[in-house]
C-alpha cells in the first residue's frame, strides 16, 4: 500500500512541478517524497522508477495519440530508432525513470 | 544516515542529471529535450486543431480577424495597415519563426553562433564570406532607406512588433523544435533582420557571375576561344523582348579604358579563390496572355519561381486585407507584404534577370597592413572594419576587412573563400549593386496596392537589386513585362573578368536609365513571357552580361504562340509541361553523328530507347537518363582535355554552348583531344561518349533506377539537412531546360496561375506546407500534390464568408 502511495505521489507531484520548473525537478520530487515516506532502498528506487516511467510514458502516449504519431516517427529517425514511436516513448519513460529512481534511492539512505 | 551508499547514489543521480543537461556532439541536452512536459513532445501538435483562439495585444489599434482555411492559409481582415502587418508578423512567427531567424543568421554571417565553426571551419568560412561580401553593410543601408519611407517604416515596425509579440509568449516548452535540437533561443526581431532577409534574396538572385572562373579561363584561352566558350548571345535565342523591337540610342555612352587590351583582355592573371555561389539553376518562368488569346477574353498571368527546395518552404501563403487593400499570394516569412500574387485589380510575378551586377577589382595594397591601396597613382586610405564572430564553442574570432571605394575587400591574404587554401597574397574588392541604398520592400508594398499599369510602373522604380523580370496583368486587359533593376552601363565584357582596381577608368560608368531597361507592354502577339533568357537580341544598345538560360523561354513562346482560347486549365498543363526542347534539338544531331556500327547489341538497345523517345521528361520515361548521360559524357570528352589546363576554380561552358557550337560547325576545334597526337572527329567523340556512359546506365537499369523520376530522385531538404525532417524520393518529371524545371533539390518553389476574370480565378501550390513545425500534419501537406503536378484553387475570401465550411480555425486579435 505504502509503495503504491509513494509511486503515485511521485508521479503526480512530478507532473505539477514540471508545469513550473525545469525537467530536473522530477529528481527533487522523487527525493523529497521518498524522504518523507520511508521505504527500503530497493522499494524506494522502484517507486521513483515506476512513478516517473508511468508519468512520462502516459503523457508521451497521450500526446503521440493526439498527434497521430507524426512527430514521434520523425524524431525516432533523428535518434535513430528506426522511426519507431513506441521505442521513443519507452526511452522517454526510461530516462525519466532512471532519474526518478536514483533520486528516490538517494533519499532512502538519508535517515537510518 | 548511511554515508557511503548515500554519497554514491547521490553522486550517480547528480551525475546523470548533469549528463542529461548538456549536449553531446550533435545530441541535444536529453533531459529537457525528452521531458514530455518540456521537450520535443510539446511540439507534437494535436491533429485536431483548435477552433477559436483569442489573443490580446496592446499594440493593436483595432480588432483583427483571421480565418484559417482547410490548407491552413490565413485570411487576415484588419481595419488598418499597422494592425495588418502586426498580425502578419505574428502569424509568420507562429508558423515559421525558426526558419526566419536561421535565414537571417545565415545572411548576417552568424551561423557559427548556433552551429559551431564546423568541420575544417566550413561554417565559419561561410559566415566570413557573407560578412566580407558586405551583407550586413548592405542591410544596414537598406534599413535607412526603408525607414525613410513612411509606408515601409510602418509596415516593418508593425511586422517586427508582431514577431516579437510571439517571441515574448514563448516558453522553453513552446519553442520550435529546431531550437530545442540546437539548444538556443530566439532573439528579438528587428527591421535589420527584415532587411537582411531581403538581402539574402538579393544574394540568391542577383545574377550569376563567374569573374574568377572566367579570369582563369582567360589565362589559357585566346580571345576567339573565349567568345565561343562564353558567348554573349546565342544563335537560337528567343529573347524576352520580341526580336525586331527597335531600341533608342543609349543615354549613356560607355568608354572602354585606354589600357583595356593590355591590362584587362590580354592580362594572363590567375585567381585562387573558392566561393560558395548561389545555385546556377536559380531561375523561373513567368508569362501572361492577353484577352485576345483566352477563352474568357481576360488576361491570365502565370509564374513559377525555381529555387532551392527546402523544408520549411521559403514561401508562406496568405490573404492580407484591409478596407483599402486585398492581396493574396505568397509571402516571405521574414518580411511584410505579399511577394508574388494578385489583388482585386491585377496580378504580379517575377523571374530572375540573370544580369551580372557583381564585379571584382584587384586591389594593390601598400603593405601587409592592408590599410592603404593604390588608386589613380595615389595611396588611398581604406576604412578598416573589425568583425567579431562568437562561435558556439564560446571562442571568439576577429576578422579585419578593408573597405575601399569599390566596396569591401572580400578576399585577401587572410581569406581565400571556402577552400581555406593558402593565399597567393592577392586582394579583391567587390562592387555589388546590392550595396547601393535601396528599398526593395516598397515595390511589393506598391504592387500589393496597384490598380493599373501606372501603379505598376511606379512600383518598379524602387527595384534596385536583384534585377527581375517583373510581370504584370490587369483585369482591364493590360499585360506587361519590364526587366527592372539597377543595371550598370558596361562596355562590352566589362566585369566578365577581374578588373584592375588601381585606376578609375575601370569603374562602373553609370546606371542604365530605368526607361531604357528592356520591356514589352501589350504586344501584338498577345503574350509576354520570360524564363531567364537574354532579355534582348544584340541590337539592344547596352552590354547585358551574366549567364542566361535558352530553351525554357523558347519552348514557352512556341506553345504560347500556338495556343488560342486559353483557359486556366490549359495554363496548368503548360506550367507543368515536361517537353524537352533541348533534347529535340540535340538528340537528332547526336544520333546523326553516332557510328552505330561500333555499338554492341546491348548498347544498341539503349540507342533504340532514344530513337523511340518522344522528347518528354515524364516520370516513367527511361530515355531521359540515357540522353542526359550521353550529353554529359560528350561534354566531358569535348571540354575535359582543354579545361584540365585551366587553373582552379574553373567553370565549364553552359550546357547549350556545346550544341550551339556544334550545330554551327561540326569541326569545332575543341572536339579534338589535345592529349593525343591524332585528330579526333565529331563521330569518334560522339560514339566514344555514348559507349562510355552505357555501363552506368545499364547498372541503373538493372537496379530499376533508370526511370527518370528514380534516376533524378527529387527531394526537399530540411534547412539543417536533417533527413528525417526532409522529404526524399518524390516521383516527378521535368528537369533542366524543361518548363517543369524540377531537378534533384531545385525546382518550381511556387506555381501560380491567375485568371483575371470578373471574379478572379486563381490556382497555386508550393512544395511544403503552411506549418514549419515537423510535429504538425500541415508541415508537408502539399508535397505529394505538388509532385503530382496538381493545383489548389486559391480562395479569395470575403469577410461575410466566415461561416464557410472551409474555415477550420478562427483567430481573433483584440486590443487590450
Amino acid at each position: 500500500m505504502k509503495f503504491i502511495v509513494v509511486t503515485v505521489l511521485i508521479a503526480l507531484l512530478s507532473f505539477v512541478a514540471c508545469l513550473y520548473l525545469p525537467w530536473w525537478s522530477i529528481a527533487l520530487v522523487a527525493f523529497l517524497v521518498s524522504l518523507l515516506i520511508r521505504q527500503k532502498p530497493l522499494a524506494s528506487f522502484a517507486a521513483g522508477f515506476i512513478g516517473l516511467f508511468l508519468l512520462w510514458v502516459i503523457i508521451a502516449t497521450i500526446i503521440n495519440a493526439k498527434n497521430d504519431g507524426v512527430l514521434a516517427a520523425r524524431v525516432a529517425e533523428i535518434f535513430p530508432l528506426g522511426g519507431s514511436g513506441i521505442m521513443l516513448i519507452v526511452i522517454t519513460g526510461v530516462i525519466g525513470a532512471l532519474v526518478g529512481g536514483l533520486a528516490a534511492l538517494s533519499a532512502s539512505y538519508v535517515r537510518k | 544516515m548511511r554515508i557511503i551508499p548515500f554519497s554514491i547514489s547521490a553522486i550517480v543521480t547528480l551525475g546523470l542529471i548533469w549528463a542529461l543537461s548538456r549536449p553531446w556532439g550533435t545530441v541535444p541536452a536529453l533531459g529537457s529535450f525528452i521531458s514530455p512536459q518540456h521537450g520535443f513532445w510539446q511540439n507534437a501538435e494535436p491533429a485536431e486543431n483548435e477552433k477559436e483562439i483569442v489573443l490580446n495585444f496592446p499594440q493593436l489599434k483595432d480588432k483583427v480577424e483571421v480565418f484559417f482555411d482547410d490548407r491552413m492559409v490565413p485570411h487576415v481582415f484588419a481595419q488598418n495597415e499597422s494592425d495588418l502587418f502586426f498580425v502578419q508578423g505574428y502569424i509568420h512567427a507562429r508558423n515559421r519563426l525558426w526558419q526566419m531567424e536561421f535565414q537571417t543568421h545565415a545572411a548576417a554571417g552568424r551561423l557559427s553562433e548556433i552551429l559551431g565553426a564546423g568541420e575544417k571551419n566550413i561554417i565559419l568560412s561561410f559566415d566570413r564570406q557573407m560578412r566580407r561580401l558586405g551583407m550586413v553593410y548592405a542591410a544596414k543601408k537598406a534599413v535607412i532607406e526603408m525607414e525613410k519611407e513612411p509606408a515601409t517604416k510602418l509596415a516593418c515596425d508593425a511586422y517586427a512588433a508582431g514577431v516579437n509579440s510571439f517571441i515574448d509568449e514563448l516558453t522553453s516548452a513552446s519553442l520550435p523544435l529546431e531550437y530545442k535540437l540546437l539548444g538556443y533561443r530566439p532573439e528579438k526581431w528587428t527591421n535589420l533582420k527584415t532587411a537582411l532577409f531581403l538581402k539574402y534574396m538579393s544574394l540568391d538572385l542577383a545574377g550569376p557571375e563567374n569573374d574568377f572562373e572566367y579570369t582563369n579561363a582567360k589565362s589559357i584561352f585566346t580571345k576567339e576561344q573565349l567568345e565561343r566558350l562564353y558567348p554573349i548571345t546565342q544563335d537560337s535565342l528567343d529573347p524576352i523582348v520580341s526580336k525586331g523591337t527597335v531600341f533608342d540610342t543609349p543615354a549613356i555612352k560607355t568608354v572602354v579604358p585606354a589600357t583595356a587590351d593590355s591590362l584587362y583582355f590580354q592580362w594572363k592573371n590567375t585567381v585562387a579563390i573558392w566561393q560558395q555561389k548561389p545555385d546556377r539553376d536559380n531561375g523561373s518562368n513567368n508569362w501572361a496572355v492577353a484577352g485576345s488569346k483566352t477563352q474568357s477574353g481576360k488576361p491570365i498571368l502565370c509564374n513559377d519561381p525555381h529555387l532551392g527546395l527546402n523544408m520549411p518552404s521559403l514561401w508562406y501563403e496568405m490573404q492580407l486585407s484591409t478596407p483599402g487593400y486585398n492581396a493574396y499570394g505568397v509571402s516571405f516569412p521574414g518580411a511584410p507584404c505579399i511577394i508574388i500574387g494578385f489583388n482585386d485589380s491585377c496580378a504580379f510575378g517575377f523571374t530572375n534577370a540573370m544580369r551580372d551586377v557583381r564585379d571584382y577589382y584587384a586591389i594593390q595594397f601598400k603593405n601587409e597592413k592592408r590599410d592603404q591601396y593604390l588608386f589613380n597613382g595615389d595611396w588611398k586610405n581604406a576604412e578598416m572594419v573589425v568583425d567579431t564572430y562568437r562561435v558556439k564553442s564560446g571562442a571568439f574570432f576577429y576578422d579585419t576587412v578593408s573597405y575601399t571605394l569599390f566596396g569591401p575587400v572580400m578576399y585577401d591574404a587572410s581569406f581565400t573563400g571556402l577552400g581555406e587554401k593558402r593565399s597567393d597574397g592577392k586582394a579583391y574588392a567587390v562592387r555589388w549593386s546590392a550595396h547601393d541604398p535601396s528599398n526593395e520592400l516598397m515595390i511589393f508594398y506598391k504592387l500589393n496596392h496597384a490598380r493599373n499599369y501606372n501603379d505598376y510602373y511606379d512600383a518598379l522604380q524602387y527595384l534596385t537589386c536583384p534585377g527581375q523580370n517583373c510581370l504584370f496583368a490587369t483585369k482591364s486587359g493590360d499585360i506587361a513585362i519590364w526587366q527592372q533593376g539597377n543595371f550598370p552601363a558596361k562596355w562590352r565584357r566589362q566585369g566578365d573578368f577581374i578588373m584592375p582596381g588601381t585606376d578609375s577608368s575601370y569603374m562602373w560608368q553609370g546606371t542604365i536609365p530605368r526607361w531604357q531597361n528592356p520591356h514589352e507592354v501589350n504586344p501584338a502577339r498577345g503574350f509576354v513571357s520570360s524564363a531567364n533568357q537574354l532579355p534582348t537580341d544584340t541590337t539592344y544598345p547596352y552590354f547585358l552580361g551574366g549567364e542566361h538560360d535558352l530553351y525554357r523561354g523558347k519552348i514557352i513562346n512556341r506553345y504560347l504562340s500556338q495556343m488560342n482560347g486559353i483557359t486556366a486549365q490549359d495554363m496548368q498543363r503548360l506550367q507543368t509541361e515536361n517537353y524537352n526542347l533541348f533534347a529535340e534539338i540535340t538528340l537528332p544531331f547526336l544520333i546523326k553523328h553516332l557510328n552505330e556500327e561500333k555499338l554492341t547489341a546491348s548498347e544498341k538497345e539503349y540507342l533504340g530507347l532514344l530513337k523511340s523517345w518522344n522528347f518528354r521528361n515524364d516520370p516513367a520515361e527511361k530515355a531521359v537518363a540515357v540522353f542526359t548521360s550521353w550529353y554529359d559524357s560528350l561534354e566531358a570528352a569535348v571540354w575535359g582535355d582543354e579545361y584540365a589546363r585551366v587553373p582552379q576554380p574553373a567553370s565549364r561552358p553552359q550546357e547549350f554552348t556545346l550544341i550551339e557550337n556544334l550545330l554551327r560547325d561540326s569541326a569545332f576545334s575543341f572536339v579534338d583531344d589535345i592529349n593525343t597526337p591524332e585528330k579526333e572527329t565529331l563521330p569518334e567523340l560522339v560514339t566514344r561518349a555514348f559507349k562510355k556512359m552505357i555501363p552506368a546506365i545499364a547498372q541503373a537499369d538493372k537496379e530499376g533506377r533508370l526511370r527518370w523520376d528514380k534516376f533524378k530522385d527529387s527531394g526537399i531538404q530540411h534547412l539543417l539537412r536533417l533527413a528525417p525532417l526532409s522529404r526524399f524520393h518524390l516521383s516527378t518529371g521535368g528537369g533542366a531546360h524543361v518548363i517543369n524545371a524540377t531537378k534533384k533539390y531545385h525546382g518550381p518553389s511556387w506555381r501560380m496561375i491567375v485568371h483575371l476574370n470578373d471574379k478572379t480565378e486563381a490556382y497555386g501550390i508550393y512544395p511544403g506546407g503552411q506549418s514549419g513545425n515537423p510535429g504538425s500534419k500541415y508541415y508537408d501537406q502539399f508535397v505529394d500534390d505538388w509532385a503530382a503536378a496538381k493545383y489548389y484553387p486559391l480562395w479569395v475570401m470575403k469577410k461575410e464568408e466566415a461561416g464557410d465550411k472551409r474555415v477550420m480555425m478562427r483567430m481573433r486579435f483584440e486590443k487590450n
